[in-house]
């Protein structure tokens, strides 16, 4: 047995993924950061959303939550400011995350609340069969968008420092090593954390969009994640599909549980 | 806590809830409920308890079943509205089987309707409002001492039966000021949360239904490393596509309720003995009923009056009996007729159901209702 797979529920796999779905290396990275870190498996809880992504909830052996469509964050602000000790780890797909989910999205990374959001995001909702989502880069194709997608696509990472998150992350299912400490800084850091996690979507995704199967998939994410560092100093030519990867920001910031626990002292103490 | 008060519906109901032991609240600003909202802010820290304003009404509800599964006891409050954004929700605390109350203090509708005049117009929404099937307990005080009251029943049953219960105030009822007198802390009875009865090791899993048919799902952070969701899920509370659990488990869901349909089924009667008609009302209408009933007997009318408190389930025996009791039963409601068709239903042709209906944001005069029990008396004796 690998020392990971005590974080898994072994009787609930295999998971209901498609073959070359990059779900489970992302899935993976969470429980091996998890072990990195050596958290208490009975304070850690695991809350999902509704999706391919979200199902992995189920298989980790955890307290585990898994919410409706778009709400995993404010029932993990729920579960965090009722019991601070936890340590709350939302897993959600970029359809949860960014488009039902998105105002729950801004909103707990505006209270930089200590939850660590991993997004795995495969451009597309997979679980109802590959529609457009916020996500899916504008000319892409998906079911609902037959001759290419006209919607801008969000940066989720862009996103959420502007509204306030205090760590943000992004690594891919390529870069399976790297993704575990980017992750496991997440969970370390004191506040809302996100890792977008690059996932390949072969069969509702890649397929549409002829850009082969899984390991192809992989290939053009190797050949287009650039660190971040090295990202800043491409020029806007040579950045063309290209994104960054690794910590693309940090900062200190006052974490929502232990605003609201000063707050409670100081109702208390003024009694 | 025993001195006489004034106070409000919407505070007494804020008040009856921190008494049963809710140390939890998340909302979104909607009148005419927010004074819960901040009587909660202000009032929780002291109590070590937590209050958090959320981003939207969704929000409002996600958050207190989050804190629910956490081990809190949890509280949040709405109208109208906010109300029909929360119903998703709702039901997911039905199938995940989570203790929660939801006050809904009515307005006018449908959408932003007349805001925020006096309506009861979300009895059915109340009951039917989310998706699938599902028990629902809703209980609409009548006064502000009962809108206390009320509350710690709420929090008592959504304990108890690890289910939403929602408090259907009505701005009426929910803006009114009266002299009350609460009860003593130690006069009121806090169901405690339900614990797993047995370990792991000895076969425990969280949605096992004890011999109540209500499971004991444990707190998240107690070690059980539970799976909760809103799939169809069997004993262990992983999903399952299986016909027979699905079957099984809506059939108990509802069964759990049903089972204590009595018990839960709170109303008064006045004036009863020698009535040859009623009024059946509820909520904020059933203070006019009152008044329109005694003007009527002082007229010489046999008339007597059914006031519910318990909304859903919906009280068939007592209205059974009723119409069996009377010849004719007036439903006045500040709605286009609700809770009237459940009131003819149970009736089954016993006794005649005759609605009145109001939905111009006013509420009921006396006048009006007792007019209305003057003619049906009148007809009957022509």
């Amino acid at each position: 047995m690998r020392n990971y797979e005590k974080y898994f529920r072994m009787n609930r796999l295999p998971h209901i993924w498609c073959p070359g779905c990059g779900n489970g290396i992302v899935m993976k990275s969470i429980a091996k950061a998890v072990e990195q870190l050596g958290l208490d498996q009975d304070n850690t809880v695991i809350v999902s959303g509704i999706g391919c992504s979200s199902r992995a909830s189920g298989y980790m052996n955890f307290d585990t939550l898994h919410t409706a469509h778009g709400r995993a964050i404010p029932f993990a602000t729920g579960i965090k400011l009722a019991n601070p000790k936890l340590k709350v780890i939302v897993i959600t797909g970029d359809g949860d995350c960014t488009a039902i989910g998105g105002n729950h999205f801004i909103h707990g990374a505006r209270r930089n609340i200590d939850l660590t959001v991993v997004l795995f995001n495969n451009n597309i909702y997979g679980m109802t069969g590959g529609q457009a989502s916020p996500l899916t880069p504008t000319g892409k194709k998906a079911t609902t968008a037959p001759l290419g997608s006209v919607d801008n696509n969000f940066d989720p990472c862009e996103l959420a420092k502007a509204a306030g998150a205090s760590y943000i992350a992004r690594g891919t299912a390529f870069h399976a090593k790297p993704l575990v400490d980017l992750i496991a800084q997440g969970i370390s850091n004191d506040g809302f954390s996100l890792v977008e996690a690059i996932t390949q979507c072969p069969i509702s995704y890649g397929r549409r969009n002829k850009m082969g199967d899984a390991s192809e998939m992989l290939k053009w994410v190797s050949e287009n994640a650039v660190p971040q560092g090295a990202f800043e100093k491409l020029s806007d030519e040579q950045k063309g599909e290209k994104f960054p990867i690794g910590v693309l920001y940090q900062k200190e910031a006052p974490e929502y549980s232990a605003e609201y626990a000063k707050v409670i002292k100081l109702a208390q103490e003024g009694k | 806590m025993s001195q006489a008060r004034l106070m409000q519906g919407n505070e007494a109901c804020a008040e009856g809830a921190m008494a049963a032991g809710v140390n939890f609240f998340g909302g979104y600003p909607i009148t005419p409920s927010t004074e819960i909202a901040e009587i909660m802010a202000k009032e929780l820290p002291a109590l070590g308890g937590t209050f958090i304003q959320m981003e939207d009404e969704i929000a409002g509800i996600a958050v207190v079943l989050g804190a629910a599964l956490a081990g809190r006891k949890a509280l949040t409050a709405t109208s109208g509205p906010g109300f029909s954004l929360k119903q998703e929700l709702i039901g997911y605390g039905c199938i995940a089987e989570i203790p929660l109350v939801i006050a809904n203090v009515q307005r006018m509708g449908p959408s932003t309707g007349q805001p925020t005049s006096p309506a009861q117009g979300d009895v059915m929404q109340a009951r039917w409002g989310t998706h699938g099937d599902h028990p629902m307990i809703a209980l609409s005080p009548w006064t502000v001492r009962e809108s206390f009251d009320v509350a710690v029943m709420a929090v008592s049953y959504a304990e108890r039966f690890r289910t939403p219960v929602i408090i259907l105030l009505d701005e009426v009822v929910g803006h009114m000021r009266e002299k009350v007198v609460l009860p003593k802390a130690e006069d009121i009875e806090i169901y405690p949360r339900r614990k797993p009865t047995c370990t792991k090791e000895e076969g425990y899993k969280p949605y096992t239904p004890m011999a109540d048919l209500v499971p004991n799902p444990a707190d998240f952070g107690t070690g059980h490393r539970i799976h909760v969701t809103g799939l169809v899920h069997d004993e262990t509370g992983f999903p399952t596509g299986s016909a027979k659990v699905t079957e099984d488990t809506i059939k108990r869901l509802h069964e759990k309720i049903a089972r204590v349909q009595d018990e839960i089924t709170h109303y008064d009667e006045f004036f009863m003995e020698d009535a040859e008609y009623a009024v059946l009302a509820y909520g904020g209408t059933a203070r006019t009923a009152y008044a329109a009933v005694e003007a009527a007997r002082k007229q010489g009318i046999k008339v007597g009056m059914a006031r519910l408190m318990t909304i859903w389930p919906f009280a068939d025996k007592v209205v059974k009996e009723l119409a069996q009791k009377v010849k004719k039963i007036l439903v006045p409601e500040m709605n286009y007729g609700q809770l009237v068709l459940e009131v003819e239903r149970a009736a089954a042709g016993q006794a005649m159901v005759i609605s009145l209906p109001k939905y111009n944001t006013e509420i009921f005069t006396p006048g009006e209702i007792c007019t209305a029990i003057e003619e049906l008396a009148a007809e009957v004796a022509k």
